[in-house]
């Protein structure tokens, strides 16, 4: 007599692999289980990984298999953290990521603050602003460089209306140093919603009876902004930035499709730098300890950002 | 910071955390600080040092 569906597929089970099983315990069938995602993620994470770190001691070139693979010790490293090149991508990667992170921050949290009050077309303004979210980067920086245009763009001509200035005087992405709040103001639009979004889940998740409590004691609005609102948003504000972080250490598309890293180089971030090593002069592996520096960066921040978030989860 | 230098000789991992995220700030900090180009060369030893000891001291008795 089968009651259970586990029961139903026991015996539906063909005798053979009936047999092979049996016998295993819980903890074997949990690897079992695991085993093919463990598999693909040796494959796919872990063993490039590797791979990159033995590559950036060596002279390695992608483009010449044939040549013979020398190992140079510590001099990939030595010359990229001697480089003033190098040093000048990671200065303007810090200026993009900071002020994204400062503006996508202020205004995301701005505009979720904004959204969660109840007014008529709350819905409509939601998809509106979330739309440039939803376009890929390669089309984002398409348009935008002709918003930049200085004879038909629409920005300079938005700039000119607003302070009188001519628009076709200034080229924000031909002048030197105008190009990096380019990339700046692009990478802002386009994002500003995703934290918006956060934090907007953030909001909604307080529950209305905390501010009740909070009017019954007389509490002012300010003083609820900051004591209720600010601190039951916070974490998800952390997690907005980490997100947002990372991904703009590694900024690329929107970037090389906007300016190609110029005029010059002040807009050549360290991913498009990393690239230009790689695939177009083939130092594979100077490109490996290049690209081994970022990790590690990257790596450490996101273990004393992860830390400090779960600090404030558990406060 | 008696409690922090208590902390770091008797191995607690509040202590020693502390340091080692102190460590990674500092390396970023050198990695892009536009000042010197001393510290932009030592950045990268002082960021891996702060990883590594991070996730060696995450298993430490807190």
């Amino acid at each position: 007599m089968l009651h259970s569906p586990v029961d139903r597929v026991a015996e539906a089970t063909p005798h053979a692999i009936a047999k092979r099983f049996r016998g295993l315990s819980d903890r074997s069938l949990a690897w079992l289980f695991v085993a093919p995602s463990i598999v693909l993620l040796l494959a796919v994470n872990i063993f490039p990984l590797i791979w990159t770190i033995r590559l950036s001691f060596t002279n390695f070139r992608v483009n010449r298999p044939n040549a013979e693979v020398e190992f140079v010790g510590l001099k990939n490293y030595i010359s990229i953290l001697s480089d003033k090149d190098i040093w000048l991508t990671m200065q303007a990667t810090a200026h993009f990521l900071i002020w994204t992170l400062v503006l996508q921050v202020l205004i995301g949290f701005s505009l979720a603050y904004l959204i969660n009050k109840k007014f008529r077309g709350n819905d409509l303004w939601t998809t509106i602003i979330v739309l440039p979210m939803m376009l890929s980067p390669a089309v984002v920086g398409n348009f935008w460089t002709f918003l930049y245009q200085p004879q038909i763009g629409l920005f300079n001509y938005a700039i000119g209306f607003l302070t009188g200035a001519d628009p076709s005087s200034f080229s924000m992405i031909g002048d030197v140093a105008l190009a990096p709040w380019a990339i700046v103001i692009v990478d802002t639009w386009m994002w500003t919603p995703f934290v918006m979004l956060i934090c907007l889940a953030g909001l909604r998740s307080i529950p209305d009876s905390i501010y009740e409590a909070a009017e019954c004691d007389r509490a002012s609005k300010w003083r609820q902004f900051w004591t209720i609102t600010i601190p039951l948003v916070l974490p998800f504000l952390m997690l907005a930035v980490l997100f947002r972080g990372i991904e703009n250490f590694k900024m690329f598309d929107l970037v090389v499709q906007l300016t190609g890293g110029g005029p010059g180089s002040i807009t050549e971030l360290t991913s498009i730098n990393l690239k230009r090593e790689a695939f177009e002069k083939w130092r594979t592996g100077y490109a490996s300890a290049y690209a081994v520096i970022l990790f590690v960066t990257v790596f450490g921040l996101a273990s004393i950002y992860v830390k400090a978030l779960n600090k404030v989860k558990e406060r | 910071m008696t409690r922090f230098l208590d902390g770091l000789l008797h191995f607690r991992r509040g202590a020693w955390e502390m340091l080692a995220s102190v460590l990674i700030a500092a390396g970023v900090v050198m990695l892009m600080q536009p000042f010197a180009l001393v510290l932009y060369s030592w950045s990268f030893l002082v960021t891996l040092l702060g990883t590594v000891m991070f996730i060696i001291v995450s298993h430490f008795p807190e």
